[in-house]
């Protein structure tokens, strides 16, 4: 690939403006397909299941079958729409999205044209500094997923240069939700910023409402992101109509939809600088090198002839229900976070530390199960945080909060020291069992009992006699020397503190 | 030839329960008489070679006491356009030649779960379009009353099967006439149910928002008894619709005996004069009409302006939905496969296949189906074609709030001889002017032997329409009239049919 020219952010920004969009597909959890009865491999239970094992007759497009809608896809759908604060359609149809591709069982894909089940709403969004950004929401709508096509016999495993392809169907049919922004103004040079915050947001909504599994890493959410530059002018001067648009499809990671953004915004500049124009098309996002590569060119011209699903009824979803979902609503992410910052008492840093480590609900979680908020986040965002990044896991799978909270339990309660807690928590971890469970198999409980304390403290006094006679010159810090020894004599099973006091009590005696 | 083959389902039913004679019995009459007549009549695609065994397990259980419905043991022909796991499912296409589904077209399970015996999938212009199942892939049907001409379509296999004794009822689809049709060309009964009467889960599809399932018969009774059996909800269907069906058996009973004529408006269509018809026709539809007047019936004319519309909207609409429904058949998953010479892409192997497995009519109407959908055409074409469709509706509206059925012909013309129309679409498309805004509508529709045309001998069908929902009304008055003719006539009309030469069978089984 010949070098692209990428034109420094800063200089990028000063000379346009960039506008962004964003659709977001969510797969849903539901037990089934959109239109069959095959199981959903978006379903936790089923995301490992081998190749066209997950389907049924109507996600192969085999003659005489007919798509039924998945009454709980739609209920997840109007609960998120409720969710981005759209209205929900009284009457929605299904459309039928004409196309050939192999991955696509009825060469059609049933989606929502003109008529989403969602529509006109908003969110908000909070950046890494609590500012608060608000993005339009056009639509959201219900369609069903495509295949997978594995290209086989080439070197990049893209279809270009391959031998053949392997077609998995059991994604055909995935229910998926497609939220639409509208163009996002103003957005500047937190443009990227904004669309990884939009794209978490997003995330800890359909977590929230427990409608999808959200894990990027399997595809469960895909971003596409929109960008174009427009020419600022000077004050005064009419606004320049929207610069074209490329959209890089299919970023899974917020890292990299922020990266894109960046990446994009950078690419289009240097080729408008230099007089050229933007084609609209597709763009493949690399994740290695951080790049974009040309996709296909998409225009607005794109004929899928669209005409309303005739196999399927209009979805009528019963204003009652609309209402009953709306009152099941969680609380807004943002709402949520600014409510658990003010009671956790915690400061900027401190509470985004346990935002930007996904990490919310465990501490929430070991809160709600008895400690305090700081010792609850201090096991999570340290200790759990350093185990999961060494084994390359997630912090939350590590461990339950309720265990957290029993671990912190016994250090207060002075039967474990802070290095001793670390030792129960790597047992826990482990599966040896509840952290009292571990205190008792591996006899780690400080030794209260100051007659054990007391002979060992003698002992090491007795082999140190110029430290002791020192202390006993008023040089109370040479108790260090003997609070190790006794330390170590007890195999750390002591309470610091407690052998201080009474090496200073044998010492004046 | 055996006798069996001539009564009618309800009456085989009935000595079937009496135990007069067995499935098995029956149904090799039917298989013998297939083997005799249909190398002339080419009404079956495929005859299904596990039909006895059927019909034996229906005689076990009749032996152990179960309790069966009425056409429990009876044959059932079945259009080729319903997938079916025991028989091949071609639709009359190439592309699915051999084509083995792995489930059962919910109508043909409710038979099979009757103890319906499937002796045969019947012939069908391919993806039922056409008139006269010449376009079908295998090779045309034949009318039994004039080997030369056309036995109507695309049900033509049904209509035929059930003309020439080869089965004493069938299945058929109605996306435009293809059940009422072929019945008025054969002398025999077809319905196109209320949509949403009969569920479509594996009716392959022409025109979704357009196709039903009904039965085809020789008598208004057996179409009901059929209807009976295949009717209501499907959840498997989405536009199946939810009532609760009276018994469509038990209307056509109680249309028998004729009481049902005193005061009944029928409407006759302004739009619809005798000078579209061949003369034949009108003359059989008026002495009809006459007949049920004479009974205390009264024919009242009513407008229906937009019907004259109805043929035109029909063909953007159909091809339009037919276009999307057809682009399955690309052979990445089932049917034919055609791979270009040195290989090619994936795009290249679904081009070529669909080159060489779909007929000329079928890509004429993808064609057709697809610039109708085309970004800058849908609005002009398809957009106009749903609002034709729209004002046909409140033409059947404003008749019903006047009359309680309407009759028309079934078809302008008696039927023509095999390769009349081939060449000329447009001309073979008028042959559903009068069944196509039943479709439209989603109204349900009879067609039922009238007599024959005075011209050419010739049967001629009457059509009645009722009100969506009102499918028993059509039983009634269908069986009403039925009663009044076959009176009149000494005799079923199909006892006027030509005798067809028998070949010899040997061994008297297949």
């Amino acid at each position: 690939m010949s070098a692209v020219k990428l034109m420094d952010y800063d200089k990028a920004l000063e000379l346009f403006e960039p506008v962004l969009g964003f659709e977001v597909h969510v797969e849903l959890n539901t037990e089934t397909k959109m239109f069959s009865d095959a199981p959903n491999p978006a379903n936790e239970r089923n995301h490992d299941a081998e190749p066209n094992t997950l389907i049924a007759p109507v996600d192969l497009g085999l003659p005489g079958s007919l798509p039924v809608v998945n009454a709980t896809a739609v209920r997840s759908s109007i609960s998120l729409g409720l969710a981005l604060g759209c209205s929900i359609a009284e009457s929605c149809r299904f459309a039928r999205k004409n196309y050939f591709y192999p991955d696509l069982g009825k060469n059609y894909q049933i989606s929502q044209y003109d008529e989403p089940i969602a529509f006109e709403g908003s969110v908000e969004v909070e950046l890494d500094d609590g500012t608060l950004v608000t993005i339009p929401i056009e639509r959201a709508h219900m369609e069903e997923d495509a295949g997978k096509l594995t290209h086989m016999g080439g070197a990049t495993g893209r279809i270009q240069g391959a031998e053949y392809s392997l077609v998995d169907y059991n994604r055909a049919g995935v229910p998926l939700v497609e939220i639409v922004t509208k163009p996002i103004f103003g957005a500047e040079h937190r443009a990227p910023e904004i669309a990884k915050a939009y794209f978490a947001t997003i995330r800890d909504i359909v977590r929230g409402l427990g409608i999808s599994e959200a894990r990027l890493e399997r595809g469960n959410l895909r971003c596409d992101a929109n960008v174009s530059l427009r020419p600022r002018v000077a004050p005064g001067e009419p606004v320049e109509p929207l610069g074209t648009r490329t959209e890089t499809k299919n970023v899974n990671s917020m890292r990299s939809v922020e990266r894109a953004v960046r990446y994009e915004i950078q690419r289009q500049a240097a080729i408008l600088a230099d007089g050229g124009t933007i084609t609209q098309e597709t763009r493949h996002w690399h994740e290695d090198t951080g790049t974009t590569s040309p996709g296909r060119p998409k225009s607005d011209a794109d004929d899928y002839r669209y005409f309303p699903e005739p196999d399927l009824l209009p979805v009528q979803p019963p204003r009652e229900l609309v209402e009953e979902l709306r009152a099941a609503l969680p609380e807004q992410p943002v709402a949520r976070r600014r409510r658990l910052k003010a009671d956790w008492g915690f400061g900027d840093i401190e509470f985004q530390g346990v935002v930007n480590a996904g990490l919310l609900d465990e501490v929430e979680a070991t809160i709600a199960a008895g400690t305090t908020a700081d010792a609850a986040r201090k096991w999570w965002t340290g200790e759990i945080s350093r185990i999961a990044n060494e084994r390359e896991v997630d912090a939350a799978s590590l461990i339950e909060p309720a265990s957290v909270a029993a671990l912190q339990q016994l250090v207060d309660a002075g039967t474990l020291t802070d290095k001793l807690a670390r030792q129960v928590l790597e047992g826990v971890i482990a599966g040896e069992g509840t952290p009292q469970q571990v205190v008792d198999a591996r006899g780690l409980a400080v030794v209260s009992d100051d007659g054990a304390l007391i002979a060992a403290i003698d002992e090491a006094l007795a082999a140190q006699p110029d430290v002791l006679a020192k202390i006993k010159d008023g040089k109370v810090q040479a108790a260090g020397a003997v609070i190790g020894a006794v330390m170590k004599a007890m195999k750390g099973q002591a309470d610091a503190a407690r052998v201080r006091e009474l090496i200073l009590e044998r010492a004046a005696q | 030839m055996s006798e069996i083959i001539r009564w009618t389902a309800a009456e085989l039913g009935a000595r079937l329960a009496a135990g007069e004679v067995s499935s098995v019995e029956a149904t090799q009459a039917h298989l013998d008489r297939i083997a005799a007549v249909d190398g002339d009549v080419h009404a079956f695609l495929h005859v299904n070679e596990h039909a006895l065994d059927a019909a034996a397990e229906v005689d076990r259980r009749r032996a152990a006491g179960e309790s069966l419905g009425e056409l429990a043991g009876v044959p059932l022909a079945i259009k080729d356009v319903l997938v079916t796991t025991d028989q091949p499912s071609t639709s009359g296409s190439k592309i699915l030649e051999g084509y083995r589904s792995p489930f059962d077209a919910t109508v043909v399970a409710r038979a099979r779960a009757a103890g319906l015996v499937g002796i045969g999938k019947t012939n069908m212009d391919e993806f039922a379009m056409g008139s006269s199942t010449e376009h079908s892939a295998y090779g045309p049907t034949h009318n039994p009353w004039d080997l030369d001409r056309i036995p109507g379509g695309s049900g033509g296999g049904s209509a035929a099967a059930v003309a020439a004794f080869e089965a004493p009822i069938a299945l058929g689809s109605d996306t435009g006439g293809s059940i009422r049709q072929p019945a008025h060309v054969t002398g025999t009964v077809g319905i196109k149910p209320t949509y949403g009467g009969v569920s479509r889960y594996g009716a392959i599809a022409l025109a979704s928002s357009l196709d039903q399932v009904g039965p085809v018969s020789r008598t208004v009774l057996d179409a009901g008894l059929l209807h009976d059996v295949i009717g209501g909800h499907d959840p498997k269907d989405s536009t199946s619709l939810p009532d609760a069906w009276p018994s469509f058996a038990a209307a056509a009973r109680e249309g028998a005996t004729g009481q049902v004529l005193k005061g009944l408006k029928v409407g006759v269509v302004k739009e619809l004069p005798d000078s579209g018809f061949q003369a034949g026709v009108a003359g059989s539809f008026h002495a009809a009409l006459k007949l049920m007047e004479a009974q205390g019936a009264e024919v009242v004319e009513i407008s229906a302006p937009h019907f004259e519309y109805g043929v035109a909207a029909y063909y953007l609409i159909l091809p339009a939905e037919a276009s999307s429904n057809l682009a399955k058949f690309d052979s990445v998953r089932f049917g034919l496969r055609v791979t270009p010479d040195g290989g090619g892409t994936v795009e290249d192997v679904m081009s070529l296949t669909r080159e060489v497995g779909f007929g000329p009519e079928v890509k004429r109407r993808i064609i057709l189906g697809t610039y109708a959908l085309s970004a800058g055409y849908y609005d002009a074409y398809y957009g106009s074609a749903q609002k034709v469709r729209t004002l046909i509706q409140r033409d059947f509206d404003a008749a019903f709030a006047q009359v309680d059925v309407i009759a028309t012909p079934s078809a302008p013309t008696t039927a023509f001889t095999l390769g009349e129309k081939i060449g000329d679409p447009l001309q073979m498309y008028l042959n559903d002017l009068t069944t196509i805004p039943a479709n439209l509508a989603g109204v349900p529709g009879i067609s039922i032997p009238s007599g024959l045309a005075e011209e050419d001998g010739l049967p001629v069908g009457i059509q009645f329409l009722a009100p969506a929902r009102e499918d028993a009304r059509l039983y009634r008055v269908g069986a009403a009239l039925e009663t009044l003719l076959v009176d009149a006539w000494g005799g079923p009309l199909l006892d006027r049919a030509p005798v067809l030469a028998e070949k010899p069978v040997l061994g008297g089984t297949r």
